[in-house]
């Protein structure tokens, strides 16, 4: 046996034995590459996924909505960075990141392409969006390479409250006047679909799925994760009146689960080919005000260089 | 120019509560002790996570290596005697 076959051996080993790796650990050039790409993008979704909700801030309807949505954009900043900083466990450049983003090499997640046009929509983000990033971070939480399950149990502590902040905004509308309920049900129309389209294609289809399960950088399976959030979330919508957009929804009792119609991959593609309604608004505001930041930058580095020159 | 605007990588160590140890929490960038400490607090301790932060600069962490692991704590595997469940104590005796 090569030292190679040896050593990738010995790595899935570690693995099955449900072995956490570290980053100087030996690991395969593809594993590195598999979870630099993953914990990239999974970043850039946090930091772009505040773009839909700044959108909201000075127009939301109280001191206390404005307060909780203020809180709940400081967090996926923060989630932004504690996931930047896994994937600089392999020595990836933070700038070399965000260039690949900025020149559309790395993806973010597409739900964050759609319009956020009412304040329902922040309910439908925190209840549904959030929820469904919740069920799969828990899963994400478990992964095999040790910074990024442990920033993910972090990230999952503090959105649980992102996702109950999220419900209540939609129950209140919901018990609200005609025009209110009119405008939750119509974020539940245009949320649902996109949410379920977050937990990526099916499992037939999807491309990276076999080997990141061999080395458990997922856990379980797209189509799984998405049975879950269905099941967990239908009741939910119920329960405050809200109608589910599927007219091929219902209930089997001998599975136990949510059965849904079939989901338009052709919309899912569109969007992370670049064609989302708001694709190029989100990229040339993020590209704006990182540029417009890079005095602040500057000015930072030249005093570290001056400070340590002394 | 862009590259080298990183600033000094720091590792962030949390203690939740007086007397406990400081644990690892992550990491973050920033130009010097008081940045770091600052950005700390407002990227790891956002909920009363800690009432003390230490803040250290990554490249000052020494680490062993997982490869070398075993033949690293070797010399601790085969003194079970260092333990107190290795001792035999006379039949009858309490509180020991």
């Amino acid at each position: 046996m090569s030292t190679q076959e040896e050593s990738l051996k010995k790595f899935q080993q570690r693995i099955d034995a449900d072995e956490k790796i570290e980053p100087r650990d030996w690991m395969p050039e593809n594993y590195r590459k598999t979870l630099i790409r993953q914990i990239s993008q999974h970043a850039h979704s946090e930091v772009i996924g505040m773009q839909p909700e700044g959108n909201w801030v000075l127009r939301a309807p109280s001191l206390r909505a404005k307060k909780i949505l203020l809180a709940k954009i400081q967090d996926e900043g923060g989630h932004g960075l504690y996931l930047y900083s896994a994937a600089e466990t392999f020595g990836v450049s933070r700038a070399e990141m965000i260039q690949q983003l900025q020149e559309g090499k790395a993806k973010y997640s597409s739900i964050f392409n759609y319009p956020t046009l009412t304040w329902a929509d922040m309910g439908a983000i925190g209840w549904l969006v959030d929820g469904a990033a919740i069920v799969n971070q828990t899963m994400l939480a478990k992964c095999s390479y040790g910074p990024y399950a442990r920033a993910m149990l972090r990230i999952c502590k503090e959105e649980g409250f992102h996702q109950r902040q999220g419900y209540e905004i939609m129950g209140k509308m919901m018990n609200g006047t005609p025009a209110q309920r009119e405008m939750a049900q119509d974020a539940m129309n245009r949320f649902w679909w996109p949410s379920l389209m977050m937990f990526g294609p099916p499992d037939t289809e999807s491309a990276h799925s076999a080997e990141s399960m061999n080395w458990k950088i997922k856990v379980e399976s797209n189509d799984k994760l998405r049975q879950r959030f269905i099941d967990r979330t239908v009741e939910q919508a119920h329960h405050i009146g809200l109608t589910v957009p599927d007219k091929d929804l219902k209930f089997n009792k001998e599975t136990m689960h949510w059965e849904f119609g079939p989901i338009n991959w052709d919309e899912f593609w569109t969007v992370v080919k670049g064609n989302g309604p708001c694709n190029h608004q989100r990229m040339n505001h993020h590209i704006h005000y990182h540029n417009e930041g890079a005095w602040v930058r500057e000015a930072a580095s030249a005093y570290e260089r001056k400070i340590s020159a002394n | 120019m862009e590259n080298l605007n990183q600033l000094t990588q720091w590792e962030v160590f949390i203690q939740s509560k007086s007397g406990s140890p400081y644990e690892h929490a992550g990491s973050l960038h920033a130009a010097d002790k008081s940045m770091a400490l600052q950005n700390a607090r407002d990227v790891y301790t956002r909920r009363g996570e800690g009432r003390s932060l230490w803040v250290v600069p990554s490249d000052c962490i020494v680490a062993s290596s997982n490869e070398d692991a075993e033949e690293f704590f070797d010399p601790s595997e085969d003194k079970i005697y260092r333990t107190p469940n290795f001792y035999k104590m006379p039949k009858g005796s309490t509180n020991i």
